[in-house]
């Protein structure tokens, strides 16, 4: 599948190259001890919180400024754990994806059991220019389908970097809301909708 | 000294501006028709209404704590005036500038909150069990800690903040912070730096500071804490600040007093060295 960021995957493998990451300075194991003994109280099921899987463990070490060879290691890795709807849909319905990018609950210890998760775009990004609450560790997604000329093959692609941004761009600052389970398939159709759909606020 | 009596009188002029203050900010962020900038500037105004020392409900803990300090308290009922912060025995002025430390007698690297836990017990013989249970305040609940803190750190208010890097012991946990602070887990992916690893970003309306590297927002969060937070109606430390970020990255709660808490203290210290201490702050 082609895709419009592999222009901006470049550019990031360029930056990865010039500016090798300092490195960790202190032994992984006396690390991971302080991790052990200063989170103890953990809810059943979480024991996975504290470890770090391969792409999470290079990011940290590399300060998310991996090698060439580690950045290819850790897109090929995600993009097979990338899964595209079985219908071929990727764009849902933008007023549900509306709720899911201003939720910024779930999987918090003080969220009931249950509790739905949501997206939480708004923490980092601009959507609908009406929003005034929006944060800016992320680029400005405001009229963010119309720039792609609403194109099914930008639809798709946008549906696969919100799924697993790493799958796009190794060590991206941005959640794998798919491959981590955070969001749900339908939920990843609504945001893409709210981007994509001519009638979502976020391309007016 | 800030006499009790000015902290009570002061409360009630506190809630006004408080609650106008909310106002405020309430109809920016519900308005659509403002636009960003009017949003921050009322931010600002907001700010600048509440950053009033006299109005500070922060100041009643400070005084709440000054009582704790020398109550005799635990099964050896003394108090705690002989416990030595790291300028010595009882010595409060400029002690909380220079937290975390080494403490030889410890043989531990500790923050104000995990050295007052310790006074306690050697000290005092306290049962700390409670307090490291529950420590910090809610509805109805107060919390020693937040008190005691409050009082300690205002003792060195007005001075700059000096990260503790002589000892080894000092050095390898300050590089066991750096490495938590880049460190990414849980669902989210996120580590410290995700938010606070480059200058000027917002989370929503929120200015982040930056701690990655020495600066000026550095200084200027670091030299805030403990603060009162308007939105908690509780004046919360650093062992709170970071319990709270660990909740908003999905990680599990980190044990109050504990080596990461503390480590990542001082590396944030690190990178806010000289900045003023002016506490207890008052923010949203």
């Amino acid at each position: 599948m082609k895709t419009p960021f592999i222009a901006l995957t470049a550019i990031a493998l360029a930056t990865s190259a010039s500016a090798a990451g300092e490195g960790p300075t202190v032994d992984a194991a006396r690390v991971d001890k302080t991790v052990a003994s200063s989170f103890t109280n953990l809810p059943e099921g979480w024991d996975d919180r504290l470890k770090q899987d391969e792409a999470q463990r290079i990011c940290s070490e590399t300060r998310n400024q991996p090698s060439e060879a580690q950045a290819e290691k850790i897109v090929e890795a995600e993009k097979s754990k990338v899964q595209m709807p079985a219908d071929g849909k990727v764009v849902g319905d933008w007023k549900a994806g509306e709720k899911v990018a201003q939720n910024g609950r779930g999987f918090q210890f003080s969220d009931p059991a249950g509790t739905e998760a949501g997206g939480n775009c708004y923490a980092c990004h601009q959507l609908d220019p009406k929003e005034t609450s929006y944060g800016t560790l992320g680029p400005s997604l405001k009229g963010y389908g119309k720039a792609f000329k609403f194109s099914e093959e930008a639809a798709k692609a946008t549906y696969a970097k919100i799924y697993d941004a790493q799958a796009v761009l190794a060590c991206s600052n941005m959640p794998r809301f798919g491959s981590n389970h955070v969001l749900t398939e339908k939920q990843i159709k609504d945001v893409t909708a709210y981007l994509f759909d001519p009638q979502s606020p976020v391309n007016k | 000294m800030r006499s009790k009596a000015i902290g009570v009188a002061f409360l009630g002029v506190a809630a006004i501006a408080l609650s106008l203050g909310l106002t405020g900010l309430g109809s920016a962020q519900d308005g659509v028709n403002s636009n960003s900038s009017t949003s921050a500037a009322e931010i600002e105004r907001y700010r600048k209404m509440i950053d009033d020392p006299m109005a500070n409900p922060g100041f009643l803990n400070v005084d709440r704590g000054e009582a704790l300090w020398s109550e005799a308290r635990g099964e050896k009922n003394v108090s705690l005036e002989t416990c030595d912060l790291g300028e010595g025995p009882g010595v409060l002025d400029g002690a909380y500038a220079k937290l975390p430390r080494y403490f030889k007698d410890a043989d531990q690297v500790m923050d104000l909150e995990q050295r007052l836990l310790w006074c306690m017990e050697k000290i005092q013989a306290f049962d700390t069990k409670p307090i490291r249970a529950k420590p910090f305040s809610g509805p109805g609940r107060g919390s020693d800690m937040e008190d005691l803190v409050a009082f300690i750190a205002n003792k060195s208010s007005g001075m700059k903040i000096e990260a503790q890097l002589a000892y080894p012991k000092e050095k390898e946990l300050y590089e066991i912070g750096e490495a938590l602070f880049f460190r990414r887990s849980a669902v989210m992916d996120f580590s410290c730096a995700t938010c606070h690893g480059a200058a000027n970003k917002r989370i929503r309306t929120t200015d982040l500071p930056q701690f990655d590297v020495p600066n000026k927002s550095a200084q200027a969060s670091m030299g805030s804490w403990p603060t009162y937070r308007v939105s908690q109606s509780a004046t919360r430390t650093m062992q709170h600040r970071l319990w709270d970020c660990y909740r908003q990255m999905r990680m599990p709660a980190p044990g109050y007093g504990s080596e990461a808490v503390t480590a990542i203290t001082l590396y944030l210290n690190k990178s806010a060295e000289g900045g003023e201490l002016k506490v207890p702050s008052i923010k949203r």
